[in-house]
């Protein structure tokens, strides 16, 4: 994929960390304010694939990418199971999902037991999802002009 | 308020109607990006900043992912002649749009007044909101109350990018012999 002129890429290298920076305020931030794993996740996202539109890409370094971003949605996912599956085990009541850790108190960062972990794992897995959609669909585009 | 919200939703109303009839496809799905668009507005104005915030930045992805298609493929639209059993189709439709229409008046009939269920659940998801120590209610209820939800969305979405790389990897394949 062919990139944008030197001014777009310039601008773009500025902007793409501050929002990825964004999207990472937005997920651990999730059980204070509003947004959350999936909102955050897509910003992130977003950044990925403001970078890959502007910048260009070369095909094999999409595919370690692509692959390298497969990892991360499936070791996500498991996570987000590994999670609930502590809550079943560690606590006496036997439920799946349940809030295991200590509460503390309401507004602090660090408070709500799981619920940030879980908003973090949450958004990994829904950022590596979009941007595979992304290069999956740019990487095709790539293979079928050649 | 709810003024503006008329206005959002009219703005809506016509931005679909515009994109069924548009010639371009492009401009097609630049007018249905108003639809988007608006109902984050309206999110905004019901006041649930967390939908608008997931719904901006997931229109504007999709957005760019269509018109990315539409760059590489084709902006017009394929015309289709006038088919002779248009009538019966017609016919058919309007019939099964009765019969819907009747079997959904039968069924409102039964439930219970309009908002009266709402205001139950919510209440006792309002008052539980405390136990789950989280500042932010929506987060608090998905996370906690509704776990298996979050659990069944994150699944549809791994399901939905296994489905793209299968899709897009045996096609690429069989253009390449």
């Amino acid at each position: 994929m062919k990139g944008m002129t030197i001014i777009v890429k310039k601008i773009t290298q500025i902007m793409a960390p501050i929002i990825f920076l964004f999207g990472i305020y937005i997920i651990v931030h999730g059980h204070l304010t509003p947004g959350g794993g999936f909102a955050g996740g897509v910003i992130m996202a977003g950044a990925f694939i403001l970078l890959i539109l502007s910048d260009g890409s070369i095909l094999s370094s999409l595919r370690k990418e692509e692959s390298g971003l497969e990892f991360l949605e499936s070791a996500a996912i498991m996570g987000f199971l590994i999670i609930a599956g502590i809550g079943l085990l560690i606590s006496g009541t036997s439920v799946f999902f349940i809030n295991f850790l200590e509460k503390g108190t309401v507004g602090k960062l660090i408070s709500a037991g799981v619920i940030p972990i879980e908003n973090i794992v949450v958004g990994a897995e829904v950022c590596a999802a979009v941007s595979t959609i992304f290069i999956a669909l740019v990487v095709f585009k790539d293979e079928v002009s050649k | 308020m709810e003024i503006y919200l008329i206005l959002m939703l009219v703005l809506m109303i016509l931005g679909s109607i515009y994109s069924l009839h548009a010639k371009d496809l492009l401009s097609a799905v630049i007018s249905y990006g108003i639809v988007g668009f608006a109902l984050v507005i309206a999110f905004l104005l019901l006041q649930a900043p967390d939908l608008a915030i997931v719904q901006v930045v997931v229109e504007i992805i999709t957005l760019i992912i269509m018109i990315a298609v539409i760059k590489d493929s084709t902006s017009e639209e394929l015309k289709s002649k006038f088919n002779p059993k248009f009538y019966i189709y017609f016919a058919v439709v309007a019939i099964f749009a009765i019969l819907f229409f009747y079997i959904f008046d039968r069924v409102t009939g039964t439930l219970s007044q309009f908002g009266e269920h709402f205001t139950r659940m919510a209440t006792a998801y309002i008052e539980g909101s405390q136990e789950t120590g989280s500042a932010n209610l929506v987060t608090g209820v998905i996370f906690d109350f509704r776990a298996y939800d979050t659990l069944g969305e994150a699944t549809v979405l791994f399901t939905a990018v296994i489905g793209v790389l299968t899709i897009l990897r045996i096609k690429g394949k069989k253009k390449e012999k």
